[in-house]
């Protein structure tokens, strides 16, 4: 059976006005929290635990179990903090659920907020968000204004405010522990952990972080159970996914797949195709962070976690980059060098320097100044980021590096004056391979 | 030392209201830094020291953070403030023909406010539009799938008008035809395999 637009189905019933309360409720939105409010914190717990939920934001960690972390004896406030940050190359569905389904959002913050014993939430905005700000706040206050939020929900005896925050452009905003001390008034440096932030999070107390997807999610499987959600997917990758996609295709958009969808099929189905005049050079199927695939990559790879490990990506964000044949690999590398180089927050000196190398040698081999060994040094600075971090940007710079090189090498070289010695080029890359993701 | 920095009645009531969210003062330093910015237009090193003892610290932990957040200004800027983004998926889709004609039609460089006031030139880093871009962020407002030619238009459109801070839901223009896109990439021809 193929599975329902769990996320989707709304805004495609009615486009336009499915951010309205009235439209969500007509949809069957809120009953879910109703039914939770009814449900203990470790029912509600396990049933996320059973359905598989995997995070959106792009580490893939089991939402259930990330809820089970919040220590029950704790004496502190606890927190639900909803990261709606959403910048990660590529990526755009977030802004697409919260412009069009914000109570989708809200729902699955209230329901997270009541599993975890949370009173007091918060929906972390990026700061250039002003339209789904807009719509997010107008959704809050009808909430407030039905008694959804706020004393005794729903007519419960359970207390729960939430408060919407917006930062101010910070790619590393979006990490979770920098989240927190951007939220604190700070610099968005992320933390050392442990502590974890369940253990000490927010204002140094328990808090859960999930992406906006993730507890868009949640309603629905609370209001249908996690047997019925287990039904789609495949095992390690239950449910639906959103996929934002962009490049020279023809329908870029917003869309809501099945999990272990084929990546080919939907490249060539829903999207329709290449833009008429351009061939495919390599897809990046979850968010610029993750490595690219060539066309032979693509061809059966299947879009879900264990699929797109086992050809060498990640599903990431699921922000799905198609990259023409019309630009050079070397560019694009070059492009998201800059990207990594101007949000590192640099506070450690893998991350800080050597994004900055990395772009700096990309600028050089493209004026045709460069030569193998500045290939090489690209290949040497990455194995020396990945896994040597506070947090995961520096590998999100890594990544992209060793897979665009390892996959388009004789770009890399053909910009070379010199002549490049393909079998020694090949030989580094064979060194550096080590960290690229595969399958476990 | 006394500062003759002030802000309005207005600002200052829904400044104390933000605060009151939140557990800890200094949480609301974000929220308050976008009042003062409102307000002000940017961020001087006066209104950083007002903002520090409103959240009882330091002025130079307001600027620690005005530094490292890309949307605050501690300089004045354009009356249009014209942040066009720059990452991957924009750049796949002509992101350089549009800077390149905003930077000529303006003869401002990115980082450059024209002499007249009336608009600075940013690049930024991905903005949450890619399946519409190449896009721009006008003030507070998203402009998507943007041509060479709609920069003309909107340039011209943005000089006759007076900005709306309340006005943020996007404009979102047809799609570019496939010929419009192509022509957008005059500098990088196709990477012809065998050439290499």
């Amino acid at each position: 059976m193929a599975a329902p637009k769990i996320l989707m189905q709304r805004a495609l019933d009615r486009p336009g006005e499915s951010h309205v309360l009235e439209a969500y409720e007509a949809g069957g939105g809120y009953r879910a929290i109703r039914k939770a409010l009814g449900m203990s914190p470790d029912a509600l717990i396990d049933e996320l635990k059973k359905s598989g939920l995997r995070g959106r934001g792009g580490a893939g960690f089991p939402t259930g179990t990330k809820w089970s972390f919040i220590p029950r004896d704790s004496e502190k406030p606890r927190y639900l903090l909803c990261n709606s940050d959403e910048s990660e190359p590529g990526t755009f569905k977030d802004r697409w659920l919260l412009e069009n389904d914000p109570h989708a959002v809200l729902e699955g913050m209230m329901i997270a907020a009541v599993a975890i014993g949370s009173h007091l939430m918060f929906n972390y905005f990026r700061g250039e968000f002003s339209y789904p700000l807009e719509r997010w706040r107008a959704a809050v206050e009808e909430a407030y204004r039905k008694g959804y939020l706020g004393k005794g929900i729903f007519g419960s005896d359970y207390d729960l405010e939430t408060v919407t925050h917006y930062g101010a452009g910070a790619y590393i905003a979006g990490e979770e522990t920098g989240m927190l001390e951007s939220l604190e008034g700070k610099k968005a440096l992320p933390r050392n952990k442990p502590p974890f932030p369940a253990v000490e999070g927010l204002f140094r107390s328990p808090t859960v972080i999930n992406n906006t997807e993730t507890l868009a999610t949640v309603p629905w499987i609370i209001e249908h159970g996690a047997d019925a959600y287990v039904q789609y997917g495949t095992e390690k990758s239950r449910g639906t996914k959103l996929w934002s996609c962009s490049g020279p295709i023809a329908r870029p958009g917003v869309y809501e797949l099945e999990m272990g969808h084929d990546l080919m099929e939907f490249l060539e189905g829903d999207l329709g195709g290449l833009m008429e005049g351009i061939g495919l050079k390599g897809v990046i199927p979850g968010g610029s962070s993750v490595p690219v695939l060539t066309l032979e990559e693509c061809r059966g790879a299947k879009l879900d976690y264990e699929g797109l490990r086992e050809r060498g990506s990640l599903v990431g964000s699921g922000g799905f980059m198609v990259i023409g044949d019309n630009v050079s690999a070397v560019d694009c590398l070059l492009n998201l060098a800059h990207f990594y180089a101007h949000e590192s927050c640099g506070q450690c000196t893998p991350c800080r320097e050597g994004c900055g190398w990395i772009e700096q040698l990309l600028h050089r081999i493209l004026a045709g100044n460069g030569t193998q060994t500045d290939v090489e040094t690209i290949l040497r600075l990455s194995d020396n980021m990945v896994g040597k971090t506070i947090c995961a940007l520096a590998d999100a710079m890594a990544w992209p590096a060793v897979a665009f090189i390892k996959k388009y090498p004789q770009e890399f070289a053909a910009l070379c004056p010199e002549p490049v010695d393909m079998q020694s080029l090949a030989a580094a890359i064979g060194k550096a391979d080590h960290i690229l993701p595969r399958a476990s | 030392m006394t500062s003759t920095f002030s802000m309005s009645d207005d600002a200052v009531r829904e400044i104390d209201t933000v605060i009151q969210r939140y557990p800890d003062k200094q949480a609301a330093m974000l929220p308050v830094l976008w009042i003062v910015q409102g307000e002000k237009g940017w961020l001087s090193p006066e209104a950083m020291v007002w903002v520090g003892d409103r959240l009882g610290c330091s002025a130079a932990a307001v600027q620690a953070v005005v530094r490292f957040y890309t949307m605050f200004d501690e300089a004045p800027v354009g009356r249009w403030k014209l942040q066009v983004c720059r990452t991957l998926s924009c750049e796949l889709m002509g992101a350089r023909a549009v800077i390149d004609r905003i930077r000529d039609k303006l003869g401002i460089e990115p980082g450059e406010t024209t002499p007249d006031g009336e608009f600075t030139l940013q690049e930024v880093e991905c903005l949450a539009s890619c399946g519409t871009g190449p896009m721009l962020q006008c003030n507070l407002k998203f402009y998507e799938h943007l041509t060479p030619d709609r920069i003309d238009a909107l340039l011209d459109e943005l000089r006759g008008r007076t900005p709306d801070p309340h006005d943020v839901r996007p404009v979102i223009f047809e799609r570019p035809d496939p010929g419009t896109y192509l022509a957008m990439f005059p500098r990088s021809g196709r990477v012809e395999a065998e050439s290499l």
